[in-house]
C-alpha cells in the first residue's frame, strides 16, 4: 500500500517539484515503516507521481512564478515567508506548480537535492555488491557485522533546509512539524540496505558486532555549503589537533541547533539547490575490534627484558618477553599490532619461575578470531617450542573486562623471591640464621635511584613477611623472601646508598650485594589455570 | 624446557663475581679544583637513567687520614638549606634548581678547616643525605655509597652535556699522578 495520505500531498508535491527524491519525501512525511523504502526506485517514483496526479482535480493550478497573482496572495497572507514560491489559498487548498509532474519527472531523474544520491544510487544492489566485494576481499573472519556509514557534514545543512521548508508548508495547513517527526537519513538508509548487506554476505547485521564495515561518503561539489555557519556560530568550529577540517558533522549539527531560522534562510536556499553529481565514496574499510589473550609466562633468561628496551632510539637487547609471545599471536590472529600488559614486571636480569606471571595481550584488528581450545593449545606449544628463554602456560582467550582481575592483584598480593647475596665479610651459617627468625619486618624505602627519574620521590613502608636463608659459602648465601607486593628487593639487599632502611647490609653489618634474583611466585589467581 | 646455564658463582671470593653496585649502574665523573681550590675533588656518579649522586672523590682532603669531621651543614645561607628542599610528583615540582657552582653543604673539620661541596652539575635537587648529619663518619667510611652528599636530577636534554666539563675516571687518574709528581717535585 502506498504510504502517503492526502495530508502529505502538499508536502510531497512541493518536495518532488523542487528536486527531492521519493524516499526523502517519505522521510519528511514521517513514513516510519520500512517496506515502502525498499521498493525499487523507479516503481516508487511512478507510484508517487500517480498518487499526486489522481486527485489533481482537487488542487488548484497556479502559475508559480512570477505572476502578479502570487504577489497579491502573499500580501493577503500575513506572516508567510516571501522566499517561498508557493502559497496557501483561502479554502485550505494548496497551489502547485503548473506542469509540476513533468518538472518533477525531470528533476527526479536527477540527483536528490536533500540526500545527494544516498537514498538513490547508493541503495541499489549494484552498490551494495561493490561494498560486499571489498569486504570479502579484506580477508576478515566474521560471523556478523556492524555497518558504519558516514555522510558528508553538509548533508545536515540540506536536511535542515528541507525540514524548514516542510515545516513552513505544513504550517500553512495548521500542522506542526517537530524535529523528530521526520525519519533520519541514516535510519532510512539502514532500513533499505541492511537486509541487502545481510543477504549478500550471508551474516546478520548486529550493532554489537566487533567486525565493522565503514563506508565514508563525500560530496566535493557542496563542501562549501556549511561554511556560512562558521561566521554565525564561530564557537562551534574550533580547530582541534587531530581534525582535518573544523566542519565535522557534530560541529555542523551543533551550529544548526543554535542558528535562528531567519538567519539560516538568509544564508541558505530553502529548498536546497539541485546538485550536479551524487556523493562519492571515499572509503570502504573493514576493521575488527580487538580480542584478548591471557596466560602466564616464565622467564628463564637474565638478558631478556619484559618489553623492548630502547634508549635514545637504540635497542639494547634484540628480544623481549612480549615479542617472544606476541609475534606468534600476531601471525596466527593476523592482527595489525598488539598491546602487552602483565601483573607487575621484572627487571631484565631477573628470572620469573614457579607458575609464572599473569599477562594479557590485546590483539588489534585481528583478521582471524575463532579458535578451538585445541588450536590455542597448539599455539601455546608453538610459542614454547620457539624459545628456551620463556615458557607460557594457561593460554586462553579472555574478555576485555576480565583483564581487570590481573591488575587488581598487582598491589595487594604477596610475592616470593629468591636472591643470591654476596657479602664483603666472610660469613658462617650462624651469621645469617637470625634472618630466619625475623617476621613481618617493616622497611622504609625511598624511591630507588634507578627509577627516581620517572617516579615521584617518596618514602614507602613495605613489609618483609618472612625470610629463609641458605648458606652457600663464606661470601655467599641464598635468601628466600616473602614480601608485600611493591617491595624493591634489590634495594632491600644493597640498601640503595642507605636509602632503604633497614636493609641486609645494616641488619648484618656488612656490605652486601645482590648477584641474582628470581621471582618464585606471583600470587594472582587470574587467568584460571588450565589442564595440560 | 631448557634453562639458561646460570652464571657460576666464583668460589668464596671477597670480591663479588660481578662489578660493584656503583660500577654496574653508574659512570664516575670528577671535578678537580672546584672553584680553584686544589685537591678538593668531587666525584659525580651518574646513573644510566641520568640521575647524579654527588660524592667526595677519594682525594678530597676530608677523606685523608687524620681528618675528623666536626659537623656538616646543608644551611648554605640564611635562607637556603637543602633540608628544606621539597619535591612532589613525577615531575619533581618545587625542587631547588642548582647551577654547577651551587654550594650544597659545608663540612667543618676539627682542625678548623672548612670545605664547601658544590653541585658540579646543573639540575634539580632531589634530596640531601640526612644520614651524614647524624653520623658524619659515614661520609668517611663509605664516601661513594651511603656517605653521598646529594642527589641531583639533570634535565633530560642536558643529561649528556652536564658532564662535558668533568673528568673521566682515566683523566682523573692522570691528574692525580701529575698532582702527586708535582707535590713530590716541589717538596
Amino acid at each position: 500500500m502506498f504510504p502517503l495520505t492526502v495530508e502529505n500531498k502538499h508536502v510531497a508535491q512541493l518536495l518532488l517539484s523542487t528536486g527531492t527524491c521519493p524516499r526523502c519525501i517519505f522521510r519528511f512525511c514521517g513514513v516510519d515503516f520500512h517496506a515502502p523504502y525498499k521498493l525499487p526506485y523507479e516503481e516508487l517514483l511512478n507510484e508517487l507521481q500517480k498518487f499526486l496526479e489522481t486527485e489533481k482535480d482537487e488542487l488548484v493550478s497556479e502559475v508559480p512564478n512570477p505572476p502578479p497573482k502570487k504577489i497579491r496572495l502573499q500580501e493577503l497572507e500575513d506572516g508567510i515567508d516571501g522566499m517561498d514560491n508557493l502559497s496557501q489559498n483561502g479554502e485550505g487548498k494548496v497551489s502547485i506548480i503548473e506542469d509540476g509532474s513533468i518538472a518533477s519527472k525531470n528533476s527526479n531523474l536527477n540527483v536528490c537535492n536533500v540526500c545527494l544520491g544516498i537514498l538513490q544510487d547508493f541503495c541499489e544492489k549494484e552498490f551494495i555488491k561493490k561494498v560486499c566485494q571489498k569486504v570479502e576481499a579484506s580477508g576478515f573472519e566474521f560471523t556478523n557485522l556492524v555497518l558504519s556509514i558516514s555522510f558528508p557534514p553538509q548533508l545536515s545543512v540540506r536536511e535542515h533546509a528541507a525540514w524548514l521548508l516542510v515545516k513552513q508548508e505544513m504550517g500553512k495547513q495548521s500542522l506542526s512539524l517537530g524535529r523528530n517527526d521526520t525519519v533520519q537519513l541514516k535510519e532510512a538508509y539502514k532500513w533499505i540496505t541492511h537486509p541487502l548487506f545481510s543477504e549478500e554476505l550471508g551474516v546478520p547485521i548486529d550493532g554489537k558486532s566487533l567486525f565493522e564495515v565503514s563506508v565514508v561518503f563525500a560530496h566535493p561539489e557542496t563542501v562549501e555549503d556549511c561554511h556560512f555557519l562558521r561566521a554565525i556560530c564561530p564557537d562551534c568550529f574550533k580547530p582541534a589537533k587531530n581534525k582535518q577540517s573544523v566542519f565535522t558533522r557534530m560541529a555542523v549539527m551543533k551550529a544548526l541547533n543554535k542558528i535562528k531560522e531567519e538567519d539560516f534562510r538568509k544564508q541558505f536556499p530553502c529548498p536546497p539547490n539541485s546538485p550536479k553529481a551524487v556523493c562519492s565514496v571515499v572509503e570502504i574499510e573493514c576493521a575488527h575490534g580487538a580480542v584478548f589473550v591471557a596466560g602466564r609466562y616464565n622467564k628463564y633468561s637474565r638478558n631478556l627484558p619484559q618489553t623492548p628496551w630502547i634508549i635514545d632510539g637504540e635497542r639494547k637487547l634484540d628480544s623481549s618477553v612480549e615479542e617472544l609471545i606476541s609475534d606468534h599471536l600476531l601471525t596466527v590472529f593476523k592482527a595489525d599490532s598488539f598491546n602487552f600488559s602483565s601483573s607487575g614486571r621484572e627487571d631484565v636480569d631477573v628470572r620469573t619461575l614457579g607458575n609464572g606471571r599473569p599477562f594479557a595481550i590485546e590483539l588489534v584488528n585481528p583478521h582471524r578470531v575463532h579458535f578451538t581450545s585445541q588450536e590455542i593449545k597448539e599455539l601455546q606449544q608453538k610459542i614454547n617450542n620457539s624459545s628456551n628463554k620463556i615458557q607460557v602456560r594457561d593460554l586462553q582467550l579472555v574478555t576485555r573486562e576480565a583483564i581487570g582481575h590481573m591488575k587488581e592483584g598487582e598491589e595487594e598480593k604477596t610475592k616470593t623471591y629468591s636472591a643470591l647475596i654476596w657479602t664483603n665479610k666472610a660469613i658462617q651459617r650462624k651469621d645469617i640464621e637470625f634472618l630466619d627468625d625475623i617476621k613481618d619486618l617493616k622497611i622504609d624505602q625511598k624511591t630507588p635511584l634507578r627509577v627516581l627519574h620517572r617516579r615521584p620521590l617518596a618514602v614507602r613502608t613495605r613489609i618483609i613477611h618472612s625470610m629463609e636463608t641458605h648458606y652457600v659459602d663464606e661470601h655467599h648465601f641464598r635468601l628466600s623472601l616473602k614480601t608485600q607486593a611493591g617491595t624493591y628487593i634489590k634495594e632491600f639487599v644493597h640498601g640503595d646508598f642507605g636509602r632503604t632502611k633497614p636493609n641486609i647490609c645494616s641488619l648484618m653489618d656488612v656490605t652486601a650485594d645482590i648477584l641474582e634474583l628470581d621471582v618464585e611466585s606471583v600470587d594472582v589467581d587470574w587467568p584460571p589455570a588450565l589442564d595440560d | 624446557m631448557a634453562n639458561e646455564p646460570e652464571t657460576p658463582v666464583a668460589a668464596s671470593a671477597a670480591e663479588p663475581a660481578v662489578p660493584s653496585l656503583v660500577d654496574r649502574y653508574f659512570t664516575r665523573w670528577y671535578k678537580a679544583d672546584v672553584k680553584g681550590k686544589p685537591c678538593e675533588e668531587h666525584c659525580i656518579l651518574q646513573h644510566s637513567n641520568r640521575i647524579c649522586v654527588i660524592t667526595l672523590a677519594g682525594s678530597h682532603p676530608v677523606l685523608q687520614s687524620g681528618k675528623a669531621i666536626k659537623s656538616i651543614s646543608y644551611q648554605i645561607s640564611t635562607n637556603c638549606s637543602g633540608l628544606q628542599n621539597k619535591v612532589s610528583g613525577k615531575f619533581k615540582w618545587g625542587a631547588q634548581i642548582l647551577t654547577e657552582l651551587a654550594p650544597l653543604c659545608k663540612i667543618y673539620c676539627s682542625d678548623g678547616e672548612e670545605y664547601t661541596i658544590s653541585s658540579c652539575v646543573r639540575g634539580q635537587l632531589m634530596e640531601v643525605n640526612e644520614n651524614i648529619l647524624h653520623k658524619p663518619s659515614i661520609l668517611q667510611e663509605k664516601p661513594s655509597t651511603e656517605g653521598y652528599i646529594a642527589v641531583v636530577l639533570p634535565k633530560f636534554e642536558e643529561s649528556k652535556s652536564i658532564t662535558e666539563g668533568l673528568l673521566t675516571q682515566k683523566q682523573y687518574e692522570e691528574v692525580m699522578v701529575k698532582c702527586i709528581n708535582a707535590t713530590t717535585a716541589t717538596s
